[in-house]
């Protein structure tokens, strides 16, 4: 079993620090929107298309709208105003509010402007309930195949083509997968847009767009009737576009989603505003669409070192699920990250990151936790690699982790090779059946060094958190508090994107959303 | 070129020139005794005897991966291997240090990024960050560097442009990213550009990542290239010694253990 490590009350302290440090911030989203999320809306009301050039028909309205100086009344309003001027399809709306002068500022009656916004309210409904009703399907299909036991083995596609990633995700569906994540193209995050269609280009991954997230379901969902067993499906809803990402994935019914409070601040260098705010509507739409969501945290000490800032992990992942929960996310949603990465030249390696793992599982005894390799110090001996990772795996099933992203050999090297896939499965498929239930055999004794060494790093995290909530969420980071990396408030990309809600703000999704 | 004497080495197993050789790769077959075979043959054809395919899995439905054993009969003569022959040994943190510090006399300035769309900052930090790799101290800890560390995604430009500011005596490149060879065109692409700023030829340019390797990285015009493995001190050394010989205070043809080559 996992130790105690720490009394009750020491963990309900935590939740209340992480709970005051993010009270300010989730102030500030409150009053604002993002260009992201009104695309969002826009997509939810029928505006997925792209116009000529490939630009998205959500782009080219919200940013008209942005540079008349009135997106903050919500582009569900303008929305509102262009079938009242008589659109009659999403498209023609479009066409109403891109090509033609904007409508005048205000309405000739208040009581038409209550009836406009009641006529949009309606269409939202009937949006929402259609995506309700595609997630409905998803679960159908997850209770007659059945879920296997956890730890779910993860395993990444990366090839740049989504057709190629279909083979490669179906062939690791075979041999063992349970989750497959396709690899974003390298720098998407940083796109303002989400491209469109299927794409068969992209460099150290494949584009996340709606078609493919289309593409690999319905492949998975043939193989996983034929395999007898449900295959999730993930990708990423981080970057400038979290919130279209995650109303994509969840109309296309994926399992999972990456999505992190901070990563985007800290290691693409995205505003932290924009992040803040986009991840609270990405996080109110996972809450709707019941996907899981994979925090970054294992991030951290790949650019920090993993021994000396493990409490850094802690503590973010208390942060997290603070806003996680104002978000409406139940605690089987949140897969909050951690990663094997402390130096394996170091002594007792396995020992401490068992602690780390048990103070992880001990803090957040419900939430389904994600679990990372090792990648910093992996060797281009695969050998040597390869047993690293197996112990990896033997963490995973001791420490029970609802989802393990898989080790490969060849991570020092190059995207795995097929049989790469294949070797990582079985070693990881074999050491969970040998070990299962070996927590409930061994308890951690209290005066060891595993207990010293997890009440050492939860009492940093403790110190950490207390000077978040004194100084701010936003001076802990740029102090470079998490990950040694140090981003200003009004720093980093996407910030021209924030917009401060006029007094009349119209998001008829926020609505419903805000109201589960 | 004549050598002394040829020494003929081969492949040691278990026993001396026994030249057995391990494999492993995958057919897109579904696994049989045909595709078994089939394994055993291309390792053949390869010019390889004594063939055993020693395991054939399914790793799906249509695709089988082989381990295989095999012995070759090619030989080496490692007398007539050439690489570059070491003179120096290589210096430690504190000899570097010191080096600095009575030859150079002032702080060498280094400038690093990833470049491009890469965002994998995993080698710079490797090589630059204050913790160092492997044991190995980062750039960042010895006093006799300043280091900036410019992170990823940095433009090739903008590197160049704000390492001229500091007057850089070395800029490190590091492309992570190598799908469709896109590592290589980011490379062109920051060597043209320091042509255009008048820059190449007077600071040091080096590449590093783990499709990198010497010979690719002066290919592509650099003054060095780093692969997998190579630690800061590796780094370290190659720039303090490439210093010094432009200083003249160190032979040209002067080589050190773990030097690119």
């Amino acid at each position: 079993m996992a130790g105690p490590f720490v009394d009750d009350s020491q963990i309900e302290r935590a939740r209340s620090l992480a709970s005051e440090t993010t009270r300010p911030v989730l102030e500030l989203i409150r009053r604002h929107t993002t260009v992201s999320i009104e695309r969002t809306v826009l997509r939810l009301l029928g505006i997925s298309g792209a116009g000529s050039r490939g630009v998205p028909l959500a782009n080219l309205m919200v940013e008209r709208l942005r540079a008349a100086g009135v997106l903050n009344r919500g582009a569900a309003y303008w929305y509102g105003r262009a079938l009242h001027l008589g659109a009659k399809s999403p498209l023609e709306v479009v066409e109403r509010l891109t090509n033609a002068p904007l409508p005048p500022q205000t309405l000739p009656s208040p009581e038409l402007d209550a009836k406009l916004r009641e006529e949009v309210r309606r269409e939202t409904r009937a949006a929402v309930e259609d995506l309700r009703r595609r997630v409905r399907a998803r679960e159908d299909l997850r209770r007659e195949l059945g879920m296997p036991k956890p730890p779910h083995k993860y395993v990444i596609v990366a090839t740049g083509n989504i057709h190629d990633d279909v083979d490669q995700a179906q062939a690791a569906a075979q041999a063992g997968a349970d989750v497959i994540a396709v690899i974003r193209s390298t720098a998407q995050s940083l796109l303002d847009y989400v491209p469109h269609g299927a794409t068969t280009e992209g460099y150290g991954g494949t584009y996340a767009t709606q078609e493919n997230f289309r593409i690999m379901r319905e492949a998975l969902d043939r193989e996983s009737r034929k395999l007898g067993r449900y295959i999730q499906l993930t990708n990423y809803s981080s970057g400038l576009c979290m919130a279209e990402i995650a109303f994509c994935a969840a109309f296309e019914r994926l399992d999972m989603l990456l999505n992190d409070a901070m990563y985007g601040i800290l290691f693409r260098d995205i505003n932290m505003r924009r992040t803040f705010i986009d991840q609270y509507f990405s996080r109110r739409i996972c809450a709707l669409s019941g996907i899981i969501i994979n925090t970054g945290e294992d991030n951290y000490i790949t650019t920090a070192d993993a021994y000396e800032s493990a409490h850094t992990v802690i503590a973010s992942q208390f942060i997290n699920e603070s806003f996680a929960k104002a978000a409406g996310l139940q605690d089987w949603q949140l897969g909050l990250g951690h990663s094997y990465e402390i130096d394996p030249a170091r002594p007792e390696t396995l020992l401490l990151e068992l602690s780390q793992a048990m103070l992880v599982r001990r803090c957040f005894p419900n939430a389904p936790l994600k679990y990372m390799p090792p990648t910093k110090h992996k060797q281009t001996d695969i050998f040597f690699s390869h047993a690293y990772d197996v112990m990896a795996d033997l963490v995973a099933i001791w420490t029970r982790q609802g989802i393990q992203l898989l080790g490969m050999m060849t991570e020092a090297m190059h995207t795995p090779l097929l049989a790469d896939r294949y070797v990582a499965l079985k070693a990881a498929s074999y050491v969970h059946q040998a070990a299962r239930g070996i927590d409930e055999e061994f308890e951690v004794r209290g005066d060891g060094r595993i207990s010293a060494r997890a009440r050492a790093v939860f009492a940093a995290a403790i110190e950490l958190l207390e000077e978040c909530r004194a100084d701010g969420l936003v001076a802990a980071i740029s102090k470079g508090r998490f990950g040694d990396v140090k981003r200003d408030e009004l720093g980093g990309k996407g910030l021209e994107g924030v917009l401060e809600k006029s007094p009349d703000y119209f998001n008829p999704l926020l609505e419903i959303l805000e109201a589960i | 070129m004549p050598s002394a004497a040829r020494q003929i080495i081969r492949p040691y197993g278990d026993r001396r020139d026994d030249g057995v050789v391990q494999l492993s790769f995958t057919f897109p077959v579904p696994l049989s005794e045909k595709a078994k075979e089939a394994a055993a043959e291309f390792v053949r054809k390869m010019g390889f005897s004594d063939v055993k395919v020693a395991a054939a899995e399914a790793a799906a439905d249509n695709y089988t991966f082989f381990i295989v054993y095999a012995k070759s009969a090619v030989q080496v003569d490692y007398a007539e291997v050439h690489v570059p022959e070491l003179l120096a040994r290589k210096l430690d943190y504190d000899e570097l240090n010191q080096v600095i510090d009575e030859e150079i006399g002032r702080r060498v300035i280094i400038f690093g990024a990833c470049t491009g769309t890469d965002t994998h900052t995993v080698g710079i930090d490797a090589i630059l960050n204050m913790k160092g790799y492997a044991g190995d101290y980062g750039l960042e800890r010895y006093p006799g560097f300043e280091v900036y560390n410019l992170g990823s995604q940095v433009p090739n430009a903008e590197l160049i442009r704000l390492a001229m500011q500091k007057s850089a005596d070395a800029i490190l490149v590091s492309q992570v990213v190598t799908q469709r060879d896109v590592h290589k065109e980011n490379a062109r692409q920051f060597i043209e550009a320091a042509k255009e700023s008048r820059i190449h030829g007077r600071t040091m340019l080096l590449l590093g990542g783990p499709r990198v390797d010497h010979r690719l990285a002066l290919e592509l015009g650099f003054d060095a290239g780093f692969g997998p493995g190579t630690k800061p001190s590796d780094v370290a050394n190659f720039i303090v010694h490439s210093l010094l010989k432009r200083m003249g205070k160190e032979p040209k043809e002067l080589h050190f253990q773990g030097e690119p080559h």
